[in-house]
């Protein structure tokens, strides 16, 4: 239960812990260290998508230069990174499955000599066809290199009767087909990580990263150690956004080794050409429907197969799959629902985690297609979508039920006043130039079903110093989403100290429990309770003892069944939700879009820090629109064509107007003072909004995203009116 | 070929004896310790390296050191100990403008660039000045917001 007294005023905003020694250039990130004796290293990478290599020609090496390969893993050592499959190669040996892939380094004292001697390395490949986009991949262009099929992974999940033979007796089945493309994060620090060898044979790393112990469980198997013998120690981390959840492990697994064999601390800082060509992405999907209804357009069963690019290994990707699954149906409940997922292995660069994790792909693909299914009846597409909207107590695309009370109706209500949303919807006619577009949205917070207790099994611990300071020790990161300054907010307000008086470190695997990866939207709803209680057991001590520890471990609530092999139950206890509508105008002529308004209302329980929350709100929903608009990454013969930020264009602040976001207090029963997740939902609807908003402006359906300008002329000038037959 | 190159840099006399055609930003980060410049794009396309050059906010990595002899240069490191630098600071404490941090340096010495010839701009002024720094965290608006109350809180 919450306290009403503790909860009155956690909300209010209070200045970051960090913010002053960021602006003014003092935190230090991980290009800023001066690692003493440090040798540099650079990546030499696969040129190829796919083939055997035949020939490796090395340059003379000066003293003091190394080259580091494959063959350099002692007995006993393993050539995989262990992220949550083991199939993504430390190093390539005799083949390459993509661009990009890390076939050796070269190490040495000078960086530009160490660049030189890279550049004048040969590899001679013995190239193969390549698979790139997904309809390649399904179809095994030059032969399937993943199983039989080139399907890396694959769930199926039913709800009510089998829709086929619902689908016998609809008046009619549509069949729609949502793309998503491929969307780089843009973290504006790039990644970098130095490997620092110990007297006592154990080895440091200090890395920009989101999970330090992912990063030591992940490279232990390279020289066959135990997780332990390796400290990680998070630098200040300058915007991850999941790309530096699982693909630091790509740099640290060959700086290990490096260091291993040179017995030098050794460092590398990716540029951002290197980092935007050679780094993990979201994954590119396709969602086919197949909607069968009734003379009057109601929705009698829903057929749903989802495709994610995953690229050449699997590495996480079996879970973006999942979530994206379980977010198919939307904020809906239809009454017979299907969907298949198959991830499907390409040689492209391996997809990773990303805000969002798979949601918002298969989001995007709902939203879209209940627009569509609306305007072929005529019907405006809220008036059609809010049919649907799922309720507590309803049942999930898991057969699970919705366990909290589901607040869109009030969210609507904001966002439909300050949009005027009505209005503008009758007045603006389909092809007018002018439209307004709606969303509906939501996103399960942290790991899947049981996995935070079967898997995870956070721990945190909290420290008394005779002094009264009280320091947090756990696992998560500051990445710049506010955690480090969350976390010792809900300490000091349970303990009824200054927040001043609690200190929370950038993490150090040797000296702190493992809380699981900052990740999943997990964070501030499960660590951060995991802090509030220890906060409270320490209280009941904190008169009567000088120094002392409370541990605290995580315990999923009862009642809440789950099975992992079926993917049947509670996916999700608490979800954050969401609300947004985008207006647009379009000009006639070039096709460019104007954003006039961005309006938003979100539930992420009862919020730990209004400015915090507006800042991740105002991020996300920002980064949505750019995944919809102008964010066009594309891979031609295994190769991404935008190398730079001059041609992977993020919105800058003149892109789109200033937003309004609106709240609603709906506390979660198990998150600390009522707090759920939220930094991944604000990602999830934008772009829905917005292409809703485009389609209407221009009297044409819209079905893939990104959709830039040149696109939107493409569509104005041969695409389907909208309110055609699907 | 080495040549000795001198600069005013943060009020002080300095000089350094390079290639002129290292990068600005090289020198800056690696001889001057100014390690509060951050590198972001190595194009001039983020300004997360954004610096005053003779009183004009420029990205050094798009730079040679050689254009800085005998030129004025201000990076973070200076711009925070001056009235408005501080201010700028303490605003973007308050109004929520940070996240990560990576580009905020370079954010802080735009809205000085802009702040030293308009003191009370409005918010497309705003955009408009900081529209070459690229921020992926915060949208922009809590950025846009800290240095409207900033210019609010001159004396």
């Amino acid at each position: 239960m919450i306290s009403e007294n503790l909860t009155r005023d956690i909300s209010r905003a209070m200045r970051r812990v960090d913010a002053v020694d960021k602006s003014e250039g003092r935190s230090k990130y991980i290009s800023d260290y001066d690692f003493k004796d440090c040798l540099w290293a650079r990546m030499v990478r696969s040129s190829i998508p796919r083939g055997k290599i035949k020939n490796i020609k090395l340059p003379q090496l000066p003293q003091g230069y190394y080259w580091v390969s494959y063959k350099d893993i002692p007995e006993g050592g393993h050539n995989y990174l262990h992220m949550i499959a083991t199939d993504w190669k430390c190093f390539a040996d005799d083949r390459v499955l993509y661009v990009g892939e890390t076939i050796g380094l070269i190490v040495g004292p000078d960086k530009t000599k160490v660049e030189d001697l890279r550049d004048l390395i040969e590899i001679e490949y013995e190239e193969e066809e390549p698979a790139v986009s997904i309809d390649d991949g399904v179809a095994c262009k030059g032969g399937a290199f993943i199983n039989e099929n080139n399907i890396h992974c694959h769930l199926k999940l039913e709800v009510g009767e089998d829709v086929e033979s619902v689908f016998k007796r609809c008046d009619r089945v549509v069949g729609e087909t949502i793309e998503t493309g491929f969307q780089e994060h843009v973290y504006l620090e790039t990644n970098g990580a130095c490997c620092v060898p110990e007297s006592n044979g154990n080895y440091t790393i200090y890395a920009s990263a989101q999970c330090p112990f992912y990063i030591r469980k992940s490279i232990a198997p390279v020289l066959n150690i135990d997780p332990e013998k390796i400290t990680v120690k998070q630098t200040t981390t300058g915007g991850a956004f999941g790309g530096k959840e699982h693909f630091p492990d790509v740099l640290c697994g060959p700086l290990l080794l490096a260091a291993y064999k040179t017995g030098k601390a050794v460092k590398m800082i990716f540029d951002r050409e290197e980092d935007i060509e050679n780094s993990v992405k979201r994954h590119p999907s396709k969602v086919v429907f197949r909607t069968g209804l009734d003379k009057d357009g109601n929705i009698l069963a829903m057929d749903s197969k989802v495709y994610y690019n995953v690229g050449a290994y699997l590495a996480s990707s079996y879970v973006v799959l999942q979530r994206g699954c379980f977010h198919v149906s939307g904020c809906y409940e239809f009454p017979n629902f299907r969907t298949e997922g198959f991830g499907v292995a390409t040689n492209t660069f391996p997809s990773c985690a990303f805000r969002g994790f798979g949601a918002p792909q298969t989001l995007f693909a709902i939203e879209t297609h209940m627009c569509h299914l609306a305007q072929m009846y005529g019907i405006d597409p809220l008036e059609y979508k809010s049919r649907y909207f799922i309720k507590q107590g309803d049942t999930t695309s898991t057969n699970g039920k919705i366990v909290e009370k589901v607040m869109i109706p009030e969210m609507l209500e904001q966002v439909l006043k300050a949009s005027d949303y009505r209005r503008k919807a009758k007045e603006y006619k389909a092809g007018s130039g002018k439209g307004i577009g709606i969303s509906f949205y939501n996103h399960g917070g942290a790991f899947t079903g049981n996995g935070e207790s079967a898997i995870i099994k956070a721990k945190c611990r909290l420290h008394k110093y005779p002094d009264g300071t009280v320091e947090i020790l756990n696992g998560q990161t500051e990445m710049g989403q506010g955690f480090h300054s969350i976390l010792p907010k809900i300490a000091a307000h349970v303990l009824e100290i200054p927040v001043e008086k609690v200190i929370y470190k950038d993490p150090d695997t040797s000296r702190v429990p493992d809380s699981g990866p900052t990740a999943a939207s997990r964070s501030t709803m499960i660590v951060g309770k995991l802090v509030e209680d220890a906060a409270r057991q320490m209280k009941m001590r904190w008169d009567k003892e000088e120094e002392f520890e409370v541990e605290t471990n995580y315990q999923h609530p009862e009642g809440f069944p789950w099975d992992q092999g079926t993917f049947q139950g509670y996916a999700y206890l608490g979800y954050g939700w969401g609300v947004c509508a985008v207006e647009v105008e379009v000009d006639p002529c070039t096709g460019e879009v104007t954003t006039k308004g961005v309006w938003s209302s979100h539930d992420g329980g009862h919020l730990i820090d209004e400015m915090i929350v507006h800042g991740q709100v105002n991020g996300g929903v920002l980064q949505g629109l750019g995944w919809a608009s102008t964010e066009v990454m594309q891979n031609v013969g295994g190769h991404f064509k935008q190398t730079s930020m001059s041609d992977y264009m993020v919105p800058t602040s003149r892109d789109f107007p200033k937003q309004e976001c609106f709240f609603v207090d709906n506390p979660y029963e198990w998150g600390p003072f009522g707090a759920k997740g939220l930094g991944e939902l604000v990602f999830n609807g934008s772009a829905a909004a917005y292409i809703d908003a485009v389609s209407r402006a221009i009297g044409k359906r819209i079905s893939s995203i990104p959709c830039p300008t040149e696109q939107v002329m493409l569509y104005m000038l041969d695409g389907k009116n909208i309110g055609e037959e699907l | 070929m080495e040549a000795k190159i001198s600069f005013k840099l943060n009020g002080k006399n300095v000089s350094i004896t390079t290639d002129p055609l290292r990068r600005l930003l090289d020198v800056l980060r690696e001889d001057m310790g100014c390690t509060g410049v951050k590198e972001g794009c190595s194009e001039g396309e983020c300004g997360a390296c954004s610096v005053m050059f003779n009183g004009k906010m420029v990205t050094p990595c798009l730079i040679p050191v050689g254009a800085a002899d005998k030129q004025e240069i201000m990076t973070i490191e200076g711009v925070r100990e001056t009235e408005l630098g501080a201010r700028i600071v303490q605003a973007f404490a308050d109004g929520g403008a940070v996240q990560c941090g990576f580009c905020i340096p370079g954010m802080v010495i735009a809205a000085y660039n802009l702040l030293q010839d308009n003191s009370n701009p409005s918010d497309d002024e705003i955009r408009l000045a900081i529209s070459g720094n690229i921020c992926r965290c915060t949208g922009y608006d809590l950025i846009v917001e800290s240095i409207k109350l900033a210019a609010g809180r001159a004396k």
